[in-house]
């Protein structure tokens, strides 16, 4: 439970002993006294819901209970294989690739995987990839290419692993390769940010043909931790770097660095897995139809323009140089 | 004690101990080139954009960037053009560290990219010179894209069969280092120059522990199997020169129509 929460969760207790009550004393009449609370409820949800903060953001992409990438799949996917390994060196827990079925279509699926449990999350690396885990999902892209199937991504991650083993096995020669792969994959490829989309190690499974973004999800160049030491040289900053980053999914969409915003159930898409991937399968059957039926020339050189298009620049007077 | 001429006409190569100061972009052009002056700066007037309107403890980024540009003469942290490097023209870009740190951030990243396309349609080879802290943080989101841009640029010199060597200088790291720089066919590094991915503030802020001491200099990185060479800077000039005429012996006739693209699914396709 997160903190700005609290207020809600006074109401819920509130409408669940009520609940109780009527249970243990049925001649009990709370009809009227438990809609009268449901509806404040509901209320003052959508009303925290409309006034988050940045911070408060960051807070919801990284809820415990968030929908992670396995949770999406299990409820998007019909078929689900998991594939393990690089080839090279080792599997990474921290991302989950595979095979999968989506509404009767063969794809390819890779995200990064954050745990629920401390025990969980300490092998998964708190879904922060090592270079072999980026390669892992890099074979499967170009097992993707090479079996004409679509790519579906999920970027959930606070950033990639950046420790002494990680440098050693070329975490930056892991991102470049990653992107300059999806840039140039001749299949279609539909990134979804689905909670924390972190730095390099994000766009390391970022760029695509579209991409989508949860409602509370935020992407960012930095953690708003790592962008708070870098510019206030205190992570204590992180508040204040996570307003001055907009990473929020409104904020991006009027920048025009994604393409739509997938709306998440009140309260958050912890509060409900279910609607939360039932609205990302609206979103996505659709767009894989249209994708797929794409020239795989005019798909690469589409991906190309969009991200060619990303970079706001102006132009100097020549006499200053 | 040496002294300072002696120092500048080694090359900023100290003679005792071989330590490769920093150079500025000007500094490298010349050691670069067969002839300085014929280098042709591209795109000298793109500059910095202001898209998320911040705020620095210290100040706007707009009053950064014109700080930046008066102190080094640039309007970015790039410098791009073509010139004359052992007898063949090639496109060169080469980054200006003294302007915020070397940072990417949009107009740098189209700097970048227009150099990359601008080799592609003139079918030259390309050389970067690699110095900065990574990506720009005053633009955002929008500075992490240029990451992917700038390497999808890179990326398809390869499929139409363009050398690409990066020479990466003190120091490369992390959004840099991460893209345009390590999708090259032939990477340099300097002697002694840092080059990693995690800055050791970011490190800090991440895993809210002290960065690691070792040091992540181009031998380090070249002994994990990196990057290929480690080359003096006395010698530069002539090793960029003998990769270029080994991969591509022939230089293509400019706005010669581009060959067809490589086989996509071929594993020995560059990424």
């Amino acid at each position: 439970m997160l903190d700005f929460e609290h207020p809600l969760d006074d109401l819920r207790a509130r409408i669940d002993a009520l609940e109780r009550d009527a249970e243990a004393d049925p001649n009990s009449d709370i009809t009227r006294e438990l809609a009268i609370l449901q509806l404040e409820l509901e209320a003052r949800t959508a009303d925290l819901f409309a006034n988050l903060t940045p911070w408060q953001r960051v807070q919801l992409a990284r809820h415990p209970q968030r929908p992670h990438t396995l949770d999406f799949i299990e409820r998007l996917c019909s078929e689900f294989i998991e594939l393990h390994g690089d080839r090279r060196y080792g599997d990474d827990p921290a991302i989950t690739a595979g095979l999968a079925s989506v509404g009767g279509r063969s794809v390819v699926v890779a995200g990064h995987q954050k745990g629920r449990t401390t025990a969980d999350n300490v092998k998964r690396n708190f879904g922060m990839a090592h270079p072999e885990g980026l390669r892992k999902a890099l074979r499967l892209f170009d097992m993707a290419e090479r079996f004409g199937l679509p790519v579906l991504t999920f970027l959930d991650t606070p950033g990639a692993s950046p420790t002494l083993q990680d440098e050693e096995r070329g975490q930056s020669w892991a991102i470049a390769e990653n992107m300059a792969r999806l840039a140039r994959l001749r299949t279609p490829v539909i990134v979804i940010v689905i909670g924390e989309g972190g730095s390099g190690g994000a766009l390391a499974l970022g760029v695509g043909d579209r991409v989508l973004m949860l409602e509370h999800a935020v992407y960012s160049v930095a953690s708003p931790e790592a962008a708070a030491a870098i510019i206030w040289r205190d992570s204590k900053h992180a508040p204040d770097a996570a307003a001055a980053l907009r990473l929020t999914a409104p904020d991006l969409l009027r920048a025009g660095l994604i393409d739509r915003v997938v709306p998440e159930p009140d309260g958050g898409a912890h509060r409900d897995y279910d609607t939360a991937a039932a609205n990302l399968a609206n979103e996505l059957t659709p767009l894989l139809d249209d994708l797929c039926a794409h020239d795989p020339d005019d798909l690469v050189h589409a991906r190309y323009q969009k991200f060619r298009a990303m970079g706001e620049f102006t132009q100097a007077p020549a006499a200053t140089s | 004690m040496h002294y300072r001429p002696e120092f500048e006409a080694s090359l900023r190569v100290c003679p005792a101990c071989n330590y490769h100061d920093r150079m500025t972009a000007a500094e490298r052009i010349a050691l670069l080139l067969d002839d300085p002056p014929s280098f042709r700066e591209l795109d000298a007037e793109v500059t910095a954009a202001d898209p998320l309107e911040f705020q620095r403890p210290s100040g706007s980024y707009p009053d950064r960037v014109a700080k930046a540009r008066a102190l080094t003469t640039r309007n970015e942290a790039v410098v791009c053009g073509a010139g004359s490097l052992g007898g063949r023209t090639v496109a060169l870009g080469v980054m200006e560290f003294g302007f915020i740190a070397g940072s990417m951030g949009g107009a740098t990243g189209e700097k970048i990219t227009r150099l990359f396309e601008y080799a592609l349609r003139r079918r030259l080879p390309v050389v970067t010179v690699t110095a900065s802290g990574g990506a720009r943080q005053d633009e955002g989101l929008f500075a992490l894209m240029q990451m992917a841009r700038t390497t999808a640029a890179a990326a398809r010199l390869g499929e139409a069969g363009l050398p690409y060597v990066c020479v990466m200088a003190d120091p490369t790291l992390a959004g840099v280092t991460a893209s345009f720089a390590a999708v090259a066919d032939v990477i340099i590094g300097e002697p002694g120059a840092t080059i990693r991915f995690a800055g050791s503030r970011v490190v800090q802020g991440t895993l809210r522990r002290r960065a690691p001491v070792e040091d992540h200099t181009a031998e380090w990185v070249q002994q994990q199997g990196m990057i290929d060479l480690v080359v003096a800077r006395r010698e530069l000039r002539r090793t960029v020169a003998r990769v270029i005429a080994a991969l591509a012996p022939h230089p293509a006739p400019a706005h010669a129509p581009s060959p067809p693209p490589r086989p996509a699914a071929s594993p020995a396709a560059r990424v």
